[in-house]
């Protein structure tokens, strides 16, 4: 996953990438690595609000479960890059939000290998988007030969508050078995303008009416988060930065 | 209470209003009828302020406080209140330019519209956000914000008038609810802001017998009061049954074609529109 050389726009992973923030932070340390041994359990919550590019590396034995919940919020370039392996049974989840304004760059980049049978995996990313802001979700899930009864989920929807910002989405699959489930769904849209309207026609001035709608769009991805109230409470408090 | 003069207005270009005129007065109540596309839901926009409906001519007075003071709430927080903004004080005369006013500064001056079709909010509660309308239109009048547990027991008690059980308001505003509970909805939010003006567009549509009834009592009971006014628009006698006009209106193509008492209404359920008020 560690690119030997600084990468440039042409390798997808980095496709989208603010390369002179990377090119300071090079070279990028490694990768944090993460085993959840089999039958295990891991709950984590990893909250990107200083501007880093953070890696990764996630094993699950056999039958473990690990649950990660994303906010990406901070600094002018930030990065979350998670490696994911999937051993038979193992069941995997995350939950992502990234919030941006101004000239941001925020990317979640995924990769979950289903290496073995049985495997959940179900992502859910919320990007909320303004000014110049650029948010990325490349997701790739690969599905091992002999990988039977693997069951995916890619989740993706970006909400754009200004038409300057930018929104990239790209779910992929790579599947070497026959017995699969893979769903994915992305969308990329802009407030409601009729629910917008009636909120403020009840008397929510704009600011909080947005406020409200945004919060209720990224609400969901931290249910059952491992510090659930923080997580929505920093989320709300950048969203209210930029409505 | 309201002044609306030779309003013209067009939604995408399109010209829908030609020249309305209509005057409400406090304790008046007054129906508008007419064929549908006539520019009913239209008027009630502009009045409301929706982005996309485009005023090109014309005006729109709106004197929230009469001369005597609102009975309910704070002790003089009525909207001539020296405490309040100049853009909610008016003129002299306490009348506010409703057309330059924001939507959400329309509300809180003391408009309240009832939609014809009320919008679905996943996602949103309608207590939390009720809750932060009402405190939003009461900081904007310089009054104090309503605590978690008053607001509870305000809601609960226009809940129990409108007859719709306390626990829809605590999901997500009109996610799956039927179109009658909708409506209904809509009038419990009536309930809760205390408007002075409502405009309430097809709010009998997709009523049940019952239903009905609830409504039109609810309406009576939030809104019949010397010091405010309501204009229905309606397809319908069955409502004014309940909520009897002082004056009933026919507005075809983006205009007052015909105006008159209560027995209007009923002319017009036994002839139609095209013999009444050609
Ligand atoms: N976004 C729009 N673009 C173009 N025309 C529109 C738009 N919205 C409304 N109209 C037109 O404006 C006219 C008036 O519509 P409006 O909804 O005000 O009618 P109405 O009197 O409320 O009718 P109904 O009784 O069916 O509710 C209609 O001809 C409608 O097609
Ligand atoms: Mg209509």
């Amino acid at each position: 996953m560690t690119a030997a050389s600084l990468p440039t726009h042409r390798d997808e992973a980095w496709r989208y990438s603010d390369i002179d923030a990377v090119a300071a932070a090079w070279p990028l340390p490694a990768p944090e690595s993460i085993m959840v041994p089999a039958g295990g359990e891991l709950r984590r919550a990893i909250v990107q609000d200083e501007g880093a590019i953070r890696q990764i590396e996630l094993t699950l034995g056999k039958g473990a479960v690990a649950k990660l919940h994303v906010l990406n919020i901070g600094g002018a370039y930030g990065r979350i890059e998670l490696n994911v392996t999937l051993h038979e049974g193992a069941d995997f989840a995350l939950g992502a939000a990234q919030i941006g304004g101004g000239e941001q760059v925020l990317e979640i980049i995924t990769t979950v290998t289903h290496a073995e049978p049985g495997a959940t995996s179900r992502q859910r990313v919320r990007s909320v988007l303004g000014g110049t802001a650029t948010g990325t979700y490349l997701g790739k899930v690969a599905v091992a030969r002999g990988a039977q009864q693997t069951d995916s989920e890619q989740d993706v929807k970006a909400m754009l508050l200004d038409r300057s910002a930018t929104a990239n989405a790209k779910p992929e699959l790579e599947i070497f078995a026959d017995d699969v489930k893979c769903a994915h769904g992305c969308a990329i849209g802009e407030l409601d303008a009729e629910a917008l309207f009636y909120l403020q026609s009840r008397g929510m001035p704009p600011a909080e009416a947005k406020k409200i709608l945004l919060q209720a769009f990224v609400a969901g991805v931290f249910d059952g988060a491992e510090d659930e109230a923080r997580l929505q409470e920093l989320a709300l408090a950048k969203l209210g930065e930029l409505v | 209470m309201l002044k609306i003069e030779n309003l013209h207005a067009t939604v995408a270009d399109k010209p829908i209003l030609k020249g309305l005129s209509l005057t409400i007065n406090a304790g008046e109540i007054h129906a508008i009828m007419g064929p549908n596309g006539a520019g009913k839901s239209t008027l009630a926009y502009v009045l409301g302020g929706r982005p996309g409906y485009e005023v090109t001519e014309g005006s729109v007075s709106f004197t929230p406080s009469p001369c005597h003071p609102r009975e309910s709430g704070d002790p003089g927080a009525t909207l001539a209140d020296a405490t309040l903004g100049p853009r909610f004080r008016g003129d002299d005369k306490g009348e506010l330019d409703l057309l330059a006013l924001e939507p959400h500064e329309r509300a809180a001056a003391g408009l309240f519209l009832g939609f014809q079709y009320p919008v679905e909010i996943p996602g949103v509660s309608n207590v939390q956000f009720l809750r932060e309308s009402l405190n939003a239109q009461r900081k904007a009048r310089g009054q104090e914000p309503l605590s978690g547990g008053d607001f509870l027991k305000l809601a609960r008690e226009k809940a129990g008038l409108l007859k719709l059980d306390m626990d829809m308001l605590k999901r997500p505003v009109n996610v799956g609810f039927s179109g009658g509970e909708k409506k209904r909805n809509e009038m419990v939010q009536m309930g809760i802001l205390d408007p002075t003006l409502a405009i309430l567009d097809e709010t009998d549509s997709g009523l049940d017998i019952d239903a009905l009834r609830i409504v039109g009592d609810g309406i009576n009971a939030i809104m019949r009061r010397p010091d405010k006014a309501v204009l229905l628009i309606t397809h319908y006698q069955r409502l004014l049954d309940y909520v009897q006009p002082d004056f009933v209106h026919v507005l075809a193509a983006g205009r007052i074609v015909k105006s008159g008492g209560p027995e209007l209404a009923r002319e017009l359920e036994a002839h139609g529109y095209a013999e009444v008020a050609a």
